[in-house]
Parts: structure tokens; C-alpha cells; sequence
């Protein structure tokens, strides 16, 4: 068993656990965050994608000791309690999601670029999400989202 | 479309939007109980064996195993199906297809057991295997179910007139075979189902369930329980394109088996691994058409001659196959017409229903041979299919006259080649010679005469193809949905329909016809759980049916209250008996008298009054009849009709074929919701591009390679540039207000469209899905020799 101290959502948490376990299993069994997803647990899907110091990782490809010091943020993090971050209102307007599996991931995904390309283009938006695979909705209304949240926040 | 509407045809964001972007919608995997344990499958490598023996005494006494479950725990039937009882619940005597299930260990920990599976021993017999479709049916093939007498699931014909006279009066006469693979649904989500025990009530199910009547039937029977023992609710779905169905009701039917011996809630869970194994999916078809037409391009006769893989098990291939019958000559009046389709059993993964249900197959290959007499004829892909278009009065070739619905074929072709500017790029690109060059397989070096100039390798190319559609189940079976309505006493209400939420936006759909017909907002309608326990059985959710028939019930329900409604209003506030009276914008209206009260004003008003305000909506389709015998009927009571047209590049030095633009122009009936229409049309369409480039599921000795998705591949946001939804509103009178399908004519069109542009592109025409790189390359499949993957071995 190991001690973890990390961020999680903005809070100091410490727990201990097997060491072996994926961070998706911590963060889904420990912590009891299931909006995090697994959809195929070898890396290619992106259901499981969560902010690790701001960078988008699939949580099925990483250790839960890999989080010690780092801060993590699922998206139980995203929104302000009941209020919607800008990208999560614009993925509802656009209709970009359908069954929602997928809609965690591509959040987060979504959040990553908007951090470190404030401004991206159509083919940044398409790499970005290019590891999250969504079997619903043609991704169109998911660049449009993000498209629409660039925007808005540059004219802020 | 109908200009009064106040929310009808608008774009109105989901009601379950919120839950699911904030992460805090439940998934069947997102449940937990007290006490919950998992279980775990036990399966050998094979695809065709005799069990002679499971011997489990190096794990039995283990203490992290509660309990083993195999079929002699099964109190009830102990095979399933949805049309034939084939399909065993726990394999006892054979496997007959590898994703088959021997038994089940029950325990706390699903790590412990996923080791401890591997320690039970199976003694086996391998058969001998049928892969191959087409030999399927031969004298000497072994026979996968001997109780069904042969390996023929399903055969049924379509005749009308007689096609070899048809034949000698045609004055050109082609005759192409076309195949399509077998196809994953590939949900991102996959199945998962808790079945917890409760005592003398049974048991209750809550799971990813695409139909949970269906998977309520079965679990009753497996575990001989009266119906109402049996509850199920729906998880959040996350994504089933069909695929949810036969595998949901066999999981849950293997929890409630574990549940009750254990007595403590048990969880099934697939790894994408074993979700790819034993799922079921779309039918890989063998396609042989022949067609007579005149000079002028009229279609004088076709025969049609189809095999389907069933796989091990029928499934819907008996459903399935019969809407390839109906609809195999596509949205053509042809005089002469013979169609025959056989599914047949294999030992491949079976196949059953996925969004196209029959369709995307025979288009296919009626759309590349439609581009093939004209190219045949010097005449437009445009001008072929006008000249041999259904109209409205038409005859279908079951004999069908098409009637009481705008027949809109042509209308959507117009449309879609206007949009796309389609005639002037056709001609523009066509090529009358193949551009790609032939391959050496002896000689595999490249030769000179090989060598594409740098500019000649990107080509592009248009292509169109066009479909009509019966709508819902046709003469599938009864077709009759419920949908219950109860408005409280300060004007909001509760909806809940027996059709089921799979992520398509039915639950929004609803709230909006719902909203319409009492005159509010669609965000004063609480959509409740679905559950088996509060609703009427509907049927299951297929055959993109619930907007068509549950918006028809739906909107029964609202007018039922709202006549309820404006009976008191006209008393409480003295209107005359031919006054009119109308909600809208939360506020009763008098013809005469203008506004008279507040829409929750007249709810309370109803409620002081003892007036009922909840009840039960009712739809039931009209009457369709099929004789089998000779292949006619009126086989669905209406239609729509599509028209999608691709821009393509090929780099015929790749072979890459890379999607610029679909133009997708749908006749859906009314549009009720715009976002989630065109939803339908950007899914669909992506789903049919994966379909016409790259999916596709091999077998190696019957064992299927892509198991996950670093192998099995689909499209990702980067693999199609543009798509353009466009709709044409036809006049129907059924469901509410002519609203009829949209999510699966989506699909059909996209690959007959894409490999008609490849064929524009490059001048050689492709036989067989998908058009991946060495298909386009090298004119065939290329497959690694040996399953090698670690995951399951
Ligand atoms: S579950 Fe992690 S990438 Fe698919
Ligand atoms: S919305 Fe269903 S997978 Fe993306």
C-alpha cells in the first residue's frame, strides 16, 4: 500500500491504496468520480481522459502513484458547481453530445487546447480530439463547440 | 413544414444535456451496491468445439469465488433468441462461435477471478468450421444447429412479373457480384449490468439495455419468474446503433441467474475485448445482381440473388434479411423482379441488428450498379435514376402502390445535386480509364511503368446514391407504442414513453411534442426513468420507429389532457360551445375573447375539480400485410427517402481515399428537432464513411483479430472534412404532425455514395467494402496470417 497526496479538483486529497491500480480505477473506485470513462482500457478511445497539471491523459494508461504532487482535474472539476464552464454550455448549444460517453473526455480534451492554444485552428481543434473517439455525433458539432468557446473567450 | 409550430422544428438542447456534460449522469457501470460482487466469463479459444468436459476443482474451494454458475444453475429456458430460442445462455454441449460462454465465476474481486478463470479446465473437441457464407448450405457442411435440420436461418423471396422474359427484352443485360464486411457497432461504451436480488419480488436489472421489454422477456424466461417479477432499468446508454439488444438480454439474464444463487447483487462488466467478442453485428452480404435495361436506361428486369453470414446464431437475421428483400431494387419501379435472400448459420460472431438493418448492404451494390448502366449508357448517374424513380402511385416490387405520403425521391435527388453542383464536377472528373495500376504480385517491385507523375495523385471524384425507407417495423411484427403523460397542478408535467433513450435524443423528442401540443416549454417536461414496472411494453426501440411511433403516442397522450383542459376552461369561463380554444406560450387563449388565463392557472383550476390529469397515450401503426408465400404485400406504411452525394480525394499512389464533403439531403417527414436531426446526419454519415473506408471484422481460424480499437478502426474527427445536412419536410399524416425516421437512412447511403465517387475518381469501379488502402492498391484484402494479441490469450 502507498500514501498519495495530490490535487483533485481543486482540493488536497491523500489517500492510500494498492499501488498498482490505474489512475481510472482510483479516481472511479476511490474517489467514486464516475464521470471519468473506460471505453477500452489500451489508450485508443479517450473516455477516460483527465487533466493531469493541465495536460489531457488517457487515466487508463496511468499509474495512480504517477499522481503524487500533480493536480488532476475530472470533469466533476469542470463546471462551478451548477454553473456550466463556457465550453460545456457550447457543446450543449451545438448539440455535441449524444449519448454523452464520450462527452467527458472531449471536454477535457477540449479544455487542454483552449489552455495552451487560446486561439486554435479548425485542424488544432481536430488534433486535440483526435485520441477521443465519439460514435455519435460526427465530431462536427463537438469542433463547432470549441470553435464557438475560443471565441467567446478571446473576447473576453 | 407547418409555420405555427413554437417548438417543433426548432433547435432545442437535450434534456439530459446537463447530466451529461457535468459528468454526473449514470452509466450501468457507474452503479455500486452494498455487497455488490462481479462476474466473470469462462471461454475457450475456439469457434467450433464439443465440450466433453469443465472440470473446476483447482479453484472450487477458492475462497474468492462465491459461487460458479453454469447452465445446470439455469432454472428456466436455457437458449434465447429474439426470433428462434438458439442461442444458449451457458454453452453445455458445443461452442459454436468464439465470444460463446461455458460459465460464469461469481466473486468479490474481478481481478482474483479474471486469474482464476483461466485455472478452470475445459476439455474439448475442435470441429470442423464453417467460415465461408457461401458454403454454408453445401451438401457435405456440418451442421452447426442439427435441431434446425440444415444451416438455412431464414430464406425469403420478392417476384413480381417474370424476369427472364424481362431479360430477352432488355437491349443490354449486367450482372456484377458485390460483398460487404462484417461490421462492430462499436458503442465507446461497453455493456455492463448489475442484477440485484429481491427476495419473493424477484429480481430488478438495471443495465446498458437497448430494449428493456425485450431483455425483461428474456430474463424471465431463463430465470422462469411471471413478468412482473422481472423489473429493468434503463442506465444512461452510452451508444448501441442496434447493438444493444440480443447481448444486454443475455448478460442480464446471466446477472439474475448469479443474483439469485448468490443472493447479493452481482455486476457484469465487458472489457472492449470481450464486448468485440461476443457482441453481436452487422451482416457481412454476398451480392449478385443482373440487370436488363433498354437503351434509354429504363430498368426492364433484376434478378437478385443474396447471402447473408447470420453467423452462430439467428438473432433478427430472419428481420433483418427481410427488409434487404423488400427493399433490395432499390427506389425503382422495375417491372420484372426477382429477389432472393438467404441467411445462412456459420460459425463467424452472429449478426443481428445494426443501424441500416438490412439496407446498407443491397445499396451498395444497387447504387454501384445504378452508376454502372449509366456509365455503361454514356448517360449522368443523374438521368438513370430519374428515369427509373418512384413517384408518388408507383409500384413497388412487392407490389406496393405507394400512396398517402409525399413520395419525395426525386425531390431529395434535385435537392442533393443542386447543393452539390453535381453534374458539372461528375463530368469534369470522370475517368474512362482506370488510373490505378495493376499490381504485380509476382513481382512485386515498382516498375516504371507504375510511376505516377506528382501531380496526377491526388484525384477527386463525386459520387450520389439515393434510397427510400420503410418506416418502423412494417410487417415485422405489432407495432404499437405508449407513452404516459401527468400534468401537476402548477402546470409542469411527467413524460415517460415505453421506447428507450440510446443516446439518439428521444427523451427531447418527446418533451418537445409534448411541449407543443399543451402550448409550453419543453423544459417544464420531466422525463422519467424508464422501467419497465411504469409503462406499457412498447416494443423494442429500433428501426428508427420512436419518433414515428412514440411522438404518435406522445402526442395521443397530449391531446388527450389538453381536451380535458379546454373542456373546463370553456365552462369556468362561460365560452360559448363554438369557441376555440389553444395554448401557447404557457397561456390559454379564446378564439373569441383573447387571452383568458395562465396555462398553471387552469392546471390548478383541473386539480380543485377533480379532473384527471395523467393518462396513457396510444399509437398503433396502421395495418401493413406480407404474404411470404409469394413475396408481396405492402410491406411498411410509409417511406423517406434520401439522397446523399460524396467528394472524394484518392491518392491512387496510397490508395488513401479521404472524404472532403457529403451532402446529405433527408426526407424525414417534419423535423422536431433541428439539432438533434442534423446530429442524426453528422453520426450517421461518419458512421457510413467508416463502413465504405476502413471497418471491417476478420477472423483468423474463426477468431477475430480486432479486438479492441487500436485494430478495429473508426472514424476519428480527422477522417471526414465537411458534411451538409439538408432537409425536405414531405407531408405525411402519421405519428405526430408526418414526423417519421431519420437515424438509420443516415447511414444506408454514405458508402454506395463514397465508393460511386471513388469510381468517378479513378475509373475503376470497387466490388468490395471496405475501400481501404490495398483494396484501392492492390484490388484485394490484405490480413496478418496469425492471431497474435495479448488481451485475451
Ligand atoms: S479507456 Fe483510456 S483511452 Fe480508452
Ligand atoms: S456522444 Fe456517444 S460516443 Fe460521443
Amino acid at each position: 500500500m502507498i500514501t498519495l497526496k495530490f490535487i483533485l479538483n481543486g482540493k488536497e486529497v491523500s489517500i492510500t491504496t494498492e499501488p498498482h491500480i490505474r489512475l481510472l480505477d482510483l479516481l472511479r473506485d476511490k474517489f467514486d468520480l464516475t464521470g471519468t470513462k473506460e471505453g477500452c482500457g489500451v489508450g485508443e478511445c479517450g473516455a477516460c481522459t483527465v487533466l493531469m497539471n493541465g495536460r489531457a491523459v488517457n487515466s487508463c494508461l496511468a499509474l495512480a502513484a504517477q499522481v503524487e504532487g500533480y493536480e488532476i482535474v475530472t470533469i466533476e472539476g469542470i463546471s462551478n458547481g451548477d454553473v456550466l464552464s463556457p465550453l460545456q454550455k457550447n457543446f450543449l448549444l451545438h448539440g455535441a453530445v449524444q449519448c454523452g460517453f464520450c462527452t467527458p473526455g472531449m471536454v477535457l480534451s477540449a479544455a487542454a487546447l483552449l489552455d495552451q492554444t487560446p486561439n486554435p485552428t479548425e485542424e488544432e481543434i481536430k488534433d486535440a480530439i483526435a485520441g477521443n473517439l465519439c460514435r455519435c455525433t460526427g465530431y462536427k458539432q463537438i469542433v463547432d463547440a470549441i470553435k464557438e468557446t475560443a471565441k467567446e473567450l478571446q473576447v473576453k | 413544414m407547418n409555420k405555427e409550430f413554437s417548438v417543433v422544428g426548432k433547435r432545442v438542447i437535450r434534456e439530459d444535456g446537463f447530466d451529461k456534460i457535468t459528468g454526473r449522469a449514470k452509466f450501468a457501470d457507474d452503479y455500486k451496491f452494498d455487497g455488490m460482487l462481479y462476474a466473470v466469463m469462462l471461454r475457450i479459444p475456439s469457434a467450433h468445439a464439443k465440450i466433453n468436459s469443465i472440470d473446476f476443482s483447482e479453484i472450487e474451494n477458492n475462497e474468492a469465488i462465491s459461487a460458479i454458475i453454469t447452465s445446470a444453475d439455469v432454472p428456466g429456458i436455457k437458449k434465447t433468441g429474439l426470433i428462434k430460442n438458439d442461442q444458449p445462455i451457458f454453452c453445455d454441449e458445443k461452442v459454436v462461435t468464439p465470444g460463446d460462454v461455458l460459465a460464469m465465476l461469481v466473486g468479490n474481486s474481478e481481478n482474483e477471478l479474471r486469474n482464476l478463470v483461466k485455472k478452470a479446465k475445459v476439455d474439448y473437441t475442435e470441429l470442423p468450421l464453417i467460415t465461408d457464407p457461401a458454403k454454408a448450405l453445401d451438401q457435405e457442411a456440418i451442421l452447426i444447429h442439427p435441431d434446425n435440420g440444415s444451416n438455412l436461418i431464414v430464406n425469403h423471396h420478392v417476384k413480381k412479373g417474370d424476369v427472364e422474359k424481362g431479360f430477352e427484352k432488355s437491349d443490354h443485360i449486367l450482372e456484377q457480384t458485390y460483398t460487404t464486411p462484417l461490421i462492430e457497432h462499436a458503442y465507446i461504451e461497453p455493456e455492463a449490468v448489475t442484477a440485484i436480488p429481491l427476495g419473493f419480488n424477484g429480481v430488478k436489472i438495471i443495465g446498458s439495455i437497448q430494449n428493456p421489454f425485450t431483455a425483461r422477456r428474456i430474463v424471465a424466461a431463463v430465470i422462469n419468474l411471471p413478468l412482473d417479477k422481472v423489473q429493468i432499468i434503463q442506465a444512461h446508454l452510452g451508444g448501441s446503433f442496434g447493438g444493444k439488444d440480443d447481448t444486454m438480454c443475455i448478460l442480464s439474464a446471466r446477472a439474475a441467474v448469479a443474483a439469485l444463487k448468490a443472493n447479493c447483487p452481482v455486476k457484469i462488466r465487458y472489457t472492449r475485448e470481450e464486448s468485440i467478442l461476443e457482441s453481436y453485428k452487422r451482416h457481412p452480404y454476398i451480392m449478385n445482381y443482373k440487370v436488363g435495361f433498354s437503351n434509354s436506361g429504363k430498368i426492364i428486369a433484376m434478378k437478385i440473388n443474396i447471402i447473408a453470414d447470420g453467423g452462430a446464431y439467428a438473432s433478427m437475421s430472419p428481420f433483418v434479411t427481410w427488409r434487404s428483400v423488400v427493399q433490395a431494387t432499390g427506389p425503382y419501379e422495375i417491372e420484372n423482379v426477382h429477389t432472393e435472400v438467404r441467411a445462412v448459420y456459420t460459425n463467424n460472431p452472429y449478426t443481428g441488428a445494426m443501424r441500416g438493418f438490412g439496407s446498407p448492404q443491397p445499396i451498395f451494390a444497387n447504387e454501384s450498379l445504378m452508376d454502372e448502366i449509366a456509365i455503361h449508357l454514356g448517360i449522368s448517374p443523374v438521368e438513370i435514376r430519374k428515369v427509373n424513380a418512384l413517384k408518388n402511385g408507383s409500384i413497388t416490387a412487392t407490389g406496393q402502390k405507394l400512396e398517402n405520403h409525399d413520395v419525395n425521391l426525386i425531390q431529395v435527388l434535385d435537392k442533393a445535386i443542386y447543393a452539390a453542383d453535381f453534374q458539372n464536377k461528375w463530368r469534369a472528373n470522370k475517368k474512362e480509364k482506370p488510373l490505378t495500376k495493376e499490381f504485380d504480385f509476382n513481382n512485386p517491385v515498382l516498375q516504371d511503368y507504375q510511376y505516377v507523375e506528382p501531380d496526377k495523385l491526388i484525384q477527386k471524384g463525386i459520387g450520389l446514391a439515393v434510397s427510400y425507407r420503410g418506416c418502423s417495423l412494417g410487417a415485422e411484427g405489432i407495432d404499437t407504442a405508449s407513452a404516459y403523460l401527468s400534468i401537476q397542478n402548477d402546470g409542469t408535467v411527467y413524460l415517460l414513453s415505453g421506447l428507450a433513450e440510446n443516446g439518439q435524443g428521444m427523451r427531447t423528442t418527446f418533451a418537445i411534442i409534448a411541449a407543443e401540443a399543451l402550448g409550453i416549454l419543453p423544459e417544464q417536461i420531466f422525463y422519467l426513468e424508464t422501467d419497465t414496472s411504469r409503462i406499457p411494453d412498447s416494443g423494442p426501440t429500433v428501426a428508427s420507429r420512436s419518433t414515428l411511433m412514440g411522438g404518435g403516442a406522445v402526442r395521443n397522450a397530449a391531446e388527450i389532457l389538453s381536451g380535458r383542459l379546454k373542456k373546463i376552461v370553456k365552462e369556468e369561463f362561460k365560452l360559448s360551445e363554438e369557441d376555440v380554444v389553444s395554448f401557447r406560450e404557457n397561456l390559454v387563449f379564446s378564439r373569441k375573447k383573447g387571452l383568458t388565463a395562465k396555462f398553471s392557472e387552469v392546471c390548478k383550476l383541473a386539480y380543485s375539480l377533480g379532473i384527471n390529469l395523467a393518462t396513457i397515450g396510444y399509437y398503433k401503426s396502421p395495418s401493413v400485410h406480407w404474404d411470404e408465400k409469394s413475396g408481396h404485400g405492402d410491406a411498411y406504411f410509409t417511406y423517406v427517402y434520401g439522397c446523399q452525394v460524396a467528394e472524394v480525394s484518392v491518392n491512387i499512389g496510397t490508395g488513401e481515399v479521404y472524404v472532403n464533403k457529403i451532402t446529405a439531403v433527408h426526407d424525414p417527414g417534419t423535423v422536431i428537432n433541428k439539432l438533434g436531426a442534423e446530429g442524426q446526419v453528422y453520426g450517421g454519415v461518419t458512421q457510413g464513411a467508416g463502413y465504405a473506408l476502413f471497418e471491417g471484422i476478420t477472423t483468423e481460424k474463426g477468431l477475430i483479430r480486432e479486438l479492441n480499437f487500436d485494430q478495429y478502426l473508426i472514424p476519428t474527427s480527422k477522417d471526414i472534412d465537411v458534411i451538409k445536412p439538408v432537409f425536405v419536410e414531405g407531408k405525411d399524416s402519421y405519428g405526430a404532425w408526418g414526423a417519421k425516421s431519420l437515424g438509420e437512412p443516415t447511414l444506408e447511403l454514405t458508402a454506395a455514395a463514397i465508393s460511386n465517387a471513388v469510381r468517378n475518381a479513378v475509373g475503376k469501379r470497387f466490388f468490395n467494402l471496405p475501400l481501404n488502402l490495398e483494396e484501392i492498391v492492390l484490388g484485394k484484402k490484405l490480413c496478418p496470417q496469425e492471431v497474435k494479441r495479448g488481451s485475451l490469450q
